[in-house]
């Protein structure tokens, strides 16, 4: 059933928060440290192990890709929910800063990016398989 | 028309699903028809999104675009954190784990080096501005890192209330920069793998400019870049206000 892939991913979600905020609680930060990575590695893992024993049939791995797929949709709500006006009108200081931190980590992708030898490119993917 | 609007008020959300698909659709159009599908669909839709949270923010005053309108506060919900979280999260289906072990390091060096670099370089830019105080030196080499490392650090630091609003401003213009600019760097950059989207996350650190611009990239990234972008703002928190400030303290003197 689909709602079993949605109650998979929605309970790595929820546990990948709690240990988020348990490791902010740890380190006396008023933030959630890495609750969506560790989410994420949590599907990853559970997922697999689930697929191998069975357990995981196509019908319920489409109640992870649906939410996938909704992924692009739901960043552009998002973005149409960003603070624009401030970021325009925040003045010189805050424009300068933002596009100068922003340009510098810029720079250093293609540096990190070649530590420990530099990867392929991912196949190129027709706009219909992507969406 | 008032009952219209009660309909479309009381069900936010589903009038969101119907004006995101909207936007989806003209935004394609656009791309195929205007770009010749040179520019991506999902560049140009996350574009006029973010044309949309300017429109309501100039509209209604308030800090959350469209969705402060209340007949477009289901854009609040579809794009609030509990679903894009999920949504991301549900991107890292069927990745490779041996792939994110093999970037691991290239991950964590990419976020010292990000989160290092925005204070130094937002603490420069305040230094160029007259603010010769470590406080708010630090506070706005915190917005430069994220909007939320911002407020954050300049709390905890008693900064003062015009450089806290200021520091939010400029982690605005970096997630706004991020959100456009990364379809257009990505070339140029090599942005075109799961290292490098590693190493992406990692430096940029905004998760919704890391999420948004990687989707107008290569949907294939997303994973990639968020996994590390999500240790950001908890550990710009963190350093922050302690190493990082008396960095900046010892060099400034106080």
């Amino acid at each position: 059933m689909i709602i079993y892939g949605v109650a998979v991913l929605a309970g790595c979600l929820l546990a990948g928060m709690v240990v988020g905020d348990a490791l902010g609680v740890l380190l006396g930060v008023e933030a959630n440290v890495g609750g969506v990575g560790f989410a994420m590695l949590l599907l990853i893992v559970l997922t697999d192990r689930m697929r191998k024993a069975g357990r995981f049939p196509q019908h319920s791995a489409e109640g992870v890709l649906f939410w996938s797929a909704m992924y692009i949709p739901i960043v552009v709500a998002m973005a149409s929910t960003q603070n624009v006006v401030s970021a325009v009108g925040g003045g010189p200081v805050a424009l300068l800063a933002g596009v100068a931190a922003t340009g510098v980590c810029w720079s250093l992708v293609p540096v990190l990016s070649r530590i420990g030898g530099a990867e392929e490119p991912l196949p190129p993917v027709s706009e219909e398989e992507e969406v | 028309m008032e009952l219209l609007a009660e309909v479309l008020i009381k069900n936010g959300l589903l009038f969101a699903f119907l004006i995101v698909g909207a936007v989806m659709w003209a935004s394609y159009y656009a791309s195929h028809h205007l770009t010749s599908g040179r520019f991506h669909g999902s560049a140009v839709a996350i574009i006029a999104g973010l044309v949309l949270a300017y429109v309501g923010g100039v509209f209604t005053g308030g800090s959350k675009g469209m969705a402060d309108i209340p007949l477009f506060a289901g854009l609040g919900v579809m794009g609030g954190a509990m679903l894009r979280d999920f949504a991301i999260v549900s991107t890292a289906y069927g990745v490779d784990l041996s792939e994110i072990r093999r970037s691991g390091l290239v991950g964590v060096l990419s976020l010292i080096l990000g989160i290092f670099l925005s204070f130094i370089v937002g603490a420069i830019i305040a230094l160029m501005f007259g603010y010769t105080d470590a406080v708010s030196m630090t506070t706005l080499g915190a917005g430069a890192a994220t909007y939320i490392v911002g407020p954050v650090t300049g709390t905890a630091l008693g900064a003062s209330s015009e450089v806290v609003a200021l520091s939010v401003a400029a982690g605005l213009v970096k997630s706004v920069l991020v959100m456009i600019g990364t379809p257009f760097i990505a070339p140029l950059i090599g942005l075109n793998n799961p290292k490098a989207a590693m190493a992406y996350g990692g430096l940029m650190g905004t998760t919704s400019g890391v999420a948004g611009g990687l989707a107008a990239t290569d949907k294939r990234l997303v994973p990639y870049g968020a996994m590390t972008a999500t240790f950001y703002t908890g550990l710009g928190c963190l350093l922050g206000p302690s190493v990082i400030y008396f960095m900046i303290r010892a060099l400034m003197g106080g």
